[in-house]
């Protein structure tokens, strides 16, 4: 990247503001019809509890998904994303009633002419959900 | 128990899926993306996840979708989905093993729009035991 107008330029090591996100039972269900995943444990908190989860948890793939907002937000565009990848290492869960929330930083760990390639660390109540989560975007 | 055999194997999926704008929009909205003319990076999974019910619960594979957990996930993007692509989408078994007394699927999907390949997923699934 050119450094242009005082801009700051993209080196490795570069922190990205963090940004929270946040889930609730409204947003899980949005998801679930917009996903097509109707998985019940990501709305029957019965269900949830009946297969030994401690509540209804969060689509593993809606938390990437909004990690994935953070980093289109920052690359300039959904366009701009080629590689994306996560672990769902812990589950978020999501009480009745409650916003809880997802948040989201990111280290840039690599630039290559306009390729830079991002670590990410997604927490949700200070408990880290996604693990080994990267992205590659061309900016 | 999933089928050994069905390791190193490559399924089709079944006919042909149209992207519209109104799903990309749904999409978008649930994470608050605004630009709708393409879709968002993870968008693929709503039609991997649905051909890879699909494919892998068919009794020669023999995978039990009501214990299923989604391990991981990485898409690798050739070029951003729109509306009006039509997708084959095939399920290629690449691994197996058994773990705690898991199955652990790790399964790639390839989006064709025609002849060109847009995106490639893999998912790890866990069957849990």
């Amino acid at each position: 990247m050119v450094n242009i107008g005082g801009a700051r330029m993209t080196e490795v090591g570069m922190a990205l503001p963090e940004k929270v996100f946040y889930i609730d039972r409204a947003l899980l269900k949005a998801y679930a019809g917009a996903s097509g995943d109707e998985n019940p444990i990501h709305q029957n908190e019965e269900f949830a509890l009946s297969v030994g989860l401690p509540n209804v948890i969060s689509h593993g793939m809606l938390t990437m998904a909004l990690a994935g907002k953070y980093v289109t937000e920052w690359a300039g565009g959904s366009a701009n994303v080629r590689e994306f990848s996560a672990r769902f290492i812990k589950p978020v869960i999501v009480p009745a009633g409650e916003k809880v929330d997802l948040t989201v930083v990111a280290t840039v760990t690599e630039v290559d002419g306009n390729t830079v390639k991002l670590d990410i660390t997604a927490t949700s109540a200070g408990v880290k959900v996604l693990g080994m989560a990267k992205a590659v975007v061309v900016k | 128990m999933i089928n050994p055999d069905s390791v190193g194997r490559t399924f089709p999926g079944a006919g042909s899926v149209t992207v519209s704008q109104s799903e990309i929009d749904a999409f978008a909205a649930v994470i608050g993306e605004t630009n709708t003319s393409v879709a968002p990076p993870t968008f693929s999974i709503r039609i991997s996840l649905s051909q890879y019910e699909s494919i892998l619960t068919q009794p020669e594979i023999g995978v039990d979708w009501t214990r299923l957990v989604h391990g991981d996930q990485k898409f690798e993007i050739f070029r951003p989905i729109v509306a009006g692509d039509v997708f084959t989408c095939s399920a290629t078994i690449e691994t197996l093993r058994v773990a705690a007394g898991n199955e652990i699927i790790s399964v790639r999907s390839d989006l064709h729009n025609g002849a060109e390949l847009v995106v490639t997923s893999w998912s790890t699934l866990v069957v849990r035991g």
